[in-house]
């Protein structure tokens, strides 16, 4: 489903990432790990075609991603869910309109976004926090809500880097959980972190990244650096 | 449904933006003051060039034997003129009651005149041209009308043109160069107070481009993303519009009072009210321009994610 074929990205003298081959099959849940400055985030903003690749090309099914014209982008991002460890909600919207606005981006009727927002705040658990806006909610709350938002339209793809990097252990453990749920439903998804705790608990495949290379692979992995 | 969407987005984003919106009304306004006052200093200016130039005119004076008929052709004549603004006749009789209004406490003058026994003043015709550099051609014409001259010798007395010739000139060269130097001074404020508009709605929209990012991300498209900024400009411009032209208000009335005597008549508050629909449409159609293409801009640059 996401190939990556010999991609090398470096930002002039600095390389972040070397001669990177990587296949992702659909409904697999991938776990990336790797110290700081490995190459993680590159990897994902890559797919996310926030960046381009120095050599190599990333695929997203038969699409080179990074041969997108910029108008096509768009189209492209709704098929990926994106959550990030410093949230990125819209700090002016409420919680329910951060989560309104990806369906509204994408052309959805009003009657689809009255009916599917309230049940997505219901599957992470934020009901009762519909009108807070994210400056009124904590750490946990808002990555709950950027989950939402992720899945909102049910991409194919979800995207986490280092979710839980600014969490407690009991709202880690909670992310995990509703990231695993969405996974059972059959939507593929990709993860960085540094929490070898995240890694165990998953119990999935494991890559390792290590100075811009993948240094191990492991199908049903556990947290090894 | 779109469009909806991009305009309560907008009206939302401009409620919560609060501080960072009102400054931005603020200095748009400010931008619409400077607008407005190089609104009223052309139309004082033109006000002023309009009454200096009515102040000046040539007048043709006929001597004694000259008939009221013949006079009156010639004028006919002049109004036909396309340099031609007004011509006034005034005939000897008039000239002298004119002459002994204005000489009313001046007995020795009066005496005198009484001793002459008969009229000494001529009829005259009084010619305005439509632009002060047009008199000249006005002379010829009179130099070469035949009318004048009917039966052999002209029955013109004198022209005042020579005496005047030199003010009229100065003048003319005077209401050229003030226009030349409004239309300069409207340019470099018009264009000074854009640059401000601009530099203050970038700013506000500096302040959002995380936001703007997130929006890209997310997936929306870039015109989506764009929309609502552009909805908040407009919202400001307007905004900007209305409070101006009511801060003009009480400024124009105040200022009309003090002033209307220095600018030999001109009265702010009476010209603010006589034009206050076309004032308020500038102002109102400069906000809204200003506001949507300063946001359309400033945005670009935070697209290309």
């Amino acid at each position: 489903m996401i190939y990556f074929d010999r991609v090398s990205k470096r930002y002039g003298p600095t390389t972040a990432l070397e001669d990177i081959t990587l296949s992702i099959a659909p409904k697999e849940f991938l776990s990336i790990v790797g110290h700081s400055g490995a190459g993680k985030t590159t990897l994902l903003k890559l797919l996310l075609a926030e960046e381009r690749p120095t050599d190599g090309s990333v695929f997203f099914e038969s699409v080179d991603v990074n041969n997108l014209p910029l108008s096509a982008l768009h189209h492209y991002r709704r098929k990926i869910g994106t959550v990030f460890q410093d949230f990125r909600l819209i700090p002016n919207k409420t919680a329910y309109e951060n989560i309104a606005f990806a369906m509204e981006a994408t052309g959805r009727s009003d009657e689809e976004i009255a009916s599917d927002v309230p049940y997505i705040l219901e599957l992470v658990n934020l009901a009762d926090k519909a009108s807070h806006f994210p400056d009124q909610l904590s750490g946990g709350e808002k990555q709950r809500i950027a989950i939402g938002r992720a899945i909102i339209n049910q991409p194919d793809v979800i995207v986490a880097d280092e979710p839980t990097g600014n969490l407690d252990p009991v709202n880690t453990y909670e992310i995990v959980e509703i990231l695993k749920k969405i996974n059972s439903m059959g939507t593929t998804i990709i993860i960085t972190t540094h929490n070898k705790g995240v890694v165990d608990a998953i119990g999935k495949r494991v890559i390792t990244m290590d100075a811009g290379k993948i240094a191990r692979d492991d199908a049903g992995g556990k947290y090894v650096l | 449904m779109l469009l909806r969407r991009v305009w309560i987005a907008g009206a939302k984003n401009f409620v919560r933006g609060g501080v960072v919106s009102a400054a931005t009304v603020l200095v748009m306004t400010v931008t619409l003051g400077i607008i407005s006052f190089l609104i009223f200093l052309s139309a004082l200016l033109n006000f002023t060039l309009d009454v200096v130039r009515d102040k000046v005119d040539i007048s043709v004076y006929f001597v004694n034997s000259a008939s009221e008929e013949n006079i009156l052709a010639v004028k006919d004549q002049l109004v036909k003129l396309p340099q031609v603004a007004a011509v006034t006749y005034k005939s000897a009789d008039d000239a002298l009651v004119e002459f002994r209004t204005k000489h009313a406490n001046d007995q020795l003058t009066l005496q005198a005149l009484d001793e002459l026994g008969y009229n000494p003043l001529d009829a005259s015709l009084a010619i305005q041209a439509k632009d002060p550099s047009q008199y000249e051609s006005i002379v010829k014409f009179l130099d070469s009308s035949p009318t004048l001259s009917a039966g052999g010798t002209s029955i013109v007395h004198n022209i005042n043109y020579a005496q005047n010739k030199e003010s009229i000139d100065k003048l003319s060269l005077a209401i050229t160069a003030t226009r030349q130097i409004g239309i300069a001074v409207v340019i470099l404020f018009g264009l000074a107070s854009i640059l401000i508009a601009f530099a203050t709605i970038r700013l506000a929209i500096y302040t959002s481009k995380d936001e703007i990012a997130v929006m890209k991300l997310v997936g929306a498209s870039n015109a989506y993303v764009r929309a609502p900024f552009i909805v908040e400009g407009v919202i400001t411009g307007v905004l900007s519009a209305v409070i101006m032209s009511v801060i003009l208000w009480p400024i124009t009335i105040y200022v009309g009072m003090k002033t209307a005597s220095w600018f030999s008549g001109f009265n702010l508050g009476s010209y603010f009210f006589s034009h206050f629909l076309i004032i308020f449409g500038i102002l109102l159609v400069s906000g809204i321009l200003l506001g949507a293409v300063a946001s359309m801009f400033a945005i670009r640059k935070y697209l290309k994610v």
